[in-house]
């Protein structure tokens, strides 16, 4: 790929799809995508009728063979930026961006494993496009998913995470919910430990590959933990969404 | 933005301004105390008037950027080299 210079544009909404009582996917048709790599984001960019911007950043959820990208939008209350994604923009909409950003928090099937991913809440987004990139690619790299959410009904992309373990022995996907279980729940139901991670993870000697994605402190846990347990540091690669987001 | 502790590769959007090279891949040396690593794996702060990269082993600011309009400002002093790596 050629080095080029990083520049705003418009991608038109192509449709919008709820996905949890508390975020929405938006699929976008970008005029000459170049394509990405499974994990990176986009800055996106709203102006006010006065001028005022305000700027964040958003994982890229479809793999790079999708033909459209999708953004996983959580809705923050006070946030500046996302209450507009999720509430106002409609199929049809322009929305400014840039992108694809990042290529240290990203994996292609080449790079093989195993596959060690943590994800908090909507961090399962840059993940989502690892999962949905191995299984386009035909990766046999088997893949670990420890995923955590706070109930039953905010596992974002449930669904199709279910489908997805079921058709595929390499991917193994293992949940904890952390407020609230629904009645015969046999999984975790706690913050991801040590412990957990040790039942759950790869051991060091399989010299996995991590990618942790989510709220500060999960992440900052589950890095300090993975180390804890003998992982080799340079192999965790971590995306903390920090304590705003927007 | 409010300033807060965000990973090297939360600073790629700006320095894909400034650089062609993909930067949070790119390998650095701090020159402070001669820790090594990739850029996305170092600390970012990001705010209105500016991103700062820190060294995750000593914290040391490893690359400044601030803009304004139509320019920008790059404080290196922190790195005591950055090899950059085409892209694949």
């Amino acid at each position: 790929m050629a080095p080029r210079r990083l520049t705003w544009r418009i991608g038109e909404v192509a449709e919008t799809s709820p996905q949890t009582p508390r975020t929405k996917s938006l699929f976008l048709d970008v005029p000459d995508w170049e394509g990405h790599r499974a994990g990176q984001h986009v800055d996106v960019r709203l102006t006010a009728e006065d001028g005022y911007q305000a700027q964040r950043s958003y994982s890229i959820a479809s793999a790079p063979e999708d033909g459209r990208v999708e953004l996983l939008v959580e809705r923050l209350d006070d946030g500046e930026v996302s209450p507009y994604l999720t509430d106002e923009l409609r199929a049809g909409d322009g929305l400014e961006l840039r992108g694809p950003i990042g290529g240290w928090f990203a994996w292609e099937a080449r790079e093989g494993g195993p596959l060690l991913l943590v994800a908090g809440g909507s961090g399962i987004a840059p993940l989502m496009a690892m999962i949905r990139h191995h299984k386009a690619a035909g990766s046999e790299t088997p893949v670990r998913l420890l995923f955590s959410s706070r109930s039953y009904d905010e596992v974002i992309f449930r669904e199709e995470l279910e489908s997805l373990a079921a058709e595929n022995n390499a991917l193994r996907i293992t949940h904890t919910l952390t407020r609230s279980t629904p009645p015969n729940w046999t999984g975790y139901a706690r913050r991801i430990d040590e412990d957990m991670l040790g039942e759950v993870a790869f051991s060091p000697e399989e010299r996995p590959l991590a990618f942790v994605c989510g709220p500060t402190p999960l992440v900052e846990t589950v890095a300090t933990a993975l180390v804890g347990l003998g992982h080799d540091p340079v192999r965790v690669k971590t995306e903390r969404f920090g304590p705003t987001g927007g | 933005m409010d300033e807060h502790k965000l990973d090297g590769n939360a600073a790629a959007g700006v320095l894909a301004e400034i650089f062609t090279f993909e930067m949070t891949t790119a390998h650095c040396a701090c020159a402070n105390c001669g820790a090594t690593g990739e850029v996305g794996g170092q600390m970012a702060y990001l705010s209105e008037i500016g991103t700062v990269v820190r060294c995750a082993a000593c914290d040391n600011a490893l690359i400044r950027v601030a803009s304004g309009p139509g320019r920008y400002w790059l404080d290196l002093r922190g790195v005591e080299y950055l090899q950059l790596e085409e892209s694949l």
